[in-house]
């Protein structure tokens, strides 16, 4: 059968560097980090004392008090993100079928600070069960998606998916897969997290995935820098209106780009180490490439995982050089991680947003914070180390994976004119 | 008005963000409050925490508006 082909036509963006997507890529460009001292909880005995928030974000501005205190806050950010790329998509809610319109979101965790404010609460009392009667309903991950379809009235499949780093790139390649199957026309898409809690950070930090360098946040997220110590955390939301090309020609939407091919693979190998040869993501990386019909030497950039940790970053180069061979020297590759921190189950799409962003400006976000070379890093890979670099791109992809050994990677390409 | 009815309005206007004016001995939570079935339910427990009783929930099915609320509390409530 001939599968239909998918473009993306709306983008919204909640990130540590920008509460809106021209926000977002303007800091990009400029080499911005997200990172400072964690405001939403009283740090001062945890291990690493400093995450990439959001900043000046007043959730009632979007969400009517009421309803908003029946959701946790990575429902916020996927409501107010899913908002945005509504709007930008130009969409007339008023004339598309929205039975053929889902919502597929990922999110690696889901309603942490709702989990944990709700057992905290019963712990300290005297044994006696007097939970929230919307505890559950803000906790579970799904409901960031059921929100957004009460909100439009969207009666397309709505579910979401969890594969912790790789959650939202997992709903993106669901989506773009219902979408040339012709089961539906339009997909929101896209991932949130808020993972910013006691929880969050003491879980990290006891299985020593996060920096600690508290002296100097905004420096702590240094991918392929030697001195790397361990990811950033982030927070936030990003959103994609997915839609099948003749439906967006035919109203003459904006079309950022064509989502051409996605890849998917498992380690099969370790709860959090990824695979020391990077098998998974070259499997991913290789089975994006042959759902694409395209060959190495098409991709211009790559948005790499990249989360600054010691084993996770040179696994993953070389996996790129597995694949690409002389080309993964000529092309540009960056880790926007080191700007914006990991966004965990948000972090494919506020990626995926980021080389939209390559390709609608033909600038490649950098690497920042680089210092010291790694001596186990080959120089020959251009990271677009501290400077953004122009560059005349066509093809962009972007990878995630996460703990459990889960690896995706999607492809977009830009139209041609 | 008792401080009980003081108390439950505050609770009322709180939790289901309507106007003070509104939250009259008559309003039902469901029909003029706007209040869903979970919604209830949370009065109910915020009810129980304020005023440190137990509600059973035979006994909270008969609560559905302002003015029943008022009439159980001050009747059971400080026991």
């Amino acid at each position: 059968m001939t599968l239909r082909r998918v473009v993306v036509t709306g983008l919204g963006a909640l990130t540590p560097i920008g509460n809106d997507v021209p926000t977002y890529w303007d800091n990009l460009a400029a080499g911005t980090s997200g990172a400072g001292p964690i405001t939403k909880f009283d740090a001062s005995k945890f291990k690493t004392q400093f995450a990439c928030e959001l900043k000046g974000l007043d959730v009632t501005q979007y969400i009517p008090r009421q309803d908003a205190r029946k959701m946790d806050p990575f429902t916020h950010y996927a409501l107010i993100a899913a908002d945005q790329a509504v709007r930008d998509s130009g969409l007339n809610l008023d004339t598309i079928n929205k039975n053929k319109v889902g919502v597929i979101w990922g999110s690696g965790i889901g309603g942490l600070k709702s989990f944990e404010e709700e057992v905290i609460n019963y712990a300290q009392g005297d044994g006696t069960p007097r939970l929230n009667p919307f505890f559950i309903v803000r906790m579970i991950a799904d409901s960031a998606p059921g929100q957004i379809s009460m909100r439009y009235g969207f009666r397309g499949p709505n579910y979401v998916t969890v594969s912790a780093c790789a959650s939202s790139l997992n709903a993106m390649i669901d989506a773009f897969n219902y979408i040339r199957l012709g089961r539906i026309n339009i997909c929101v898409t896209g991932g949130s997290e808020a993972a910013v809690t006691r929880a969050g950070v003491g879980g990290f930090n006891a299985n020593r995935a996060l920096s600690e360098r508290n002296d100097s946040p905004e420096t702590a997220s240094r991918p392929y820098d030697k001195d790397r110590d361990g990811f950033v955390l982030g927070e936030g939301a990003g959103a994609l209106i997915l839609e099948e090309y003749e439906h967006a020609k035919a109203r003459g939407a904006k079309i950022y780009a064509e989502l051409i091919g996605g890849g998917m693979s498992s380690d099969a190998y370790h709860i959090t180490a990824p695979h020391p040869d990077g098998l998974g993501a070259y499997l991913g990386m290789q089975d994006a490439m042959d759902d694409a019909g395209i060959k190495p030497e098409d991709i211009d950039y790559i948005n790499t995982h990249g989360t600054s940790t010691p084993i996770g970053d040179p696994q993953e180069l070389k996996a790129i050089e597995k694949i690409f061979g002389e080309h993964a020297f000529r092309m540009n590759i960056s880790s926007t991680k080191s700007q914006i921190g990991h966004l965990l189950g948000a972090a494919g799409a506020v990626e995926a947003i980021a080389c939209l962003f390559a390709l609608e400006r033909q600038i490649v976000p950098p690497t920042i914070n680089h210092f010291t070379a790694d001596p186990e890093i080959d120089p020959r890979f251009n990271l677009t180390l501290n400077q953004a670099q122009p560059r005349k791109m066509t093809t962009v992809m972007s990878n995630g994976f996460g703990f459990g050994g889960h690896n995706a990677s999607v492809i977009f390409r830009k139209l041609s004119e | 008005m008792s401080e009980i009815a003081t108390k439950v309005k505050a609770i009322i206007v709180e939790k289901l963000g309507v106007e003070e004016s509104e939250v009259t001995p008559e309003a039902s939570f469901t029909n003029d409050l706007g209040a869903d079935s979970l919604d209830t339910v949370e009065l109910i427990m915020e009810f129980e925490k304020e005023f440190n009783i137990s509600i059973p929930d035979d006994q909270a099915e008969n609560i559905g508006t302002v003015g029943q609320a008022i009439t159980y509390l001050e009747e059971n409530a400080g026991k």
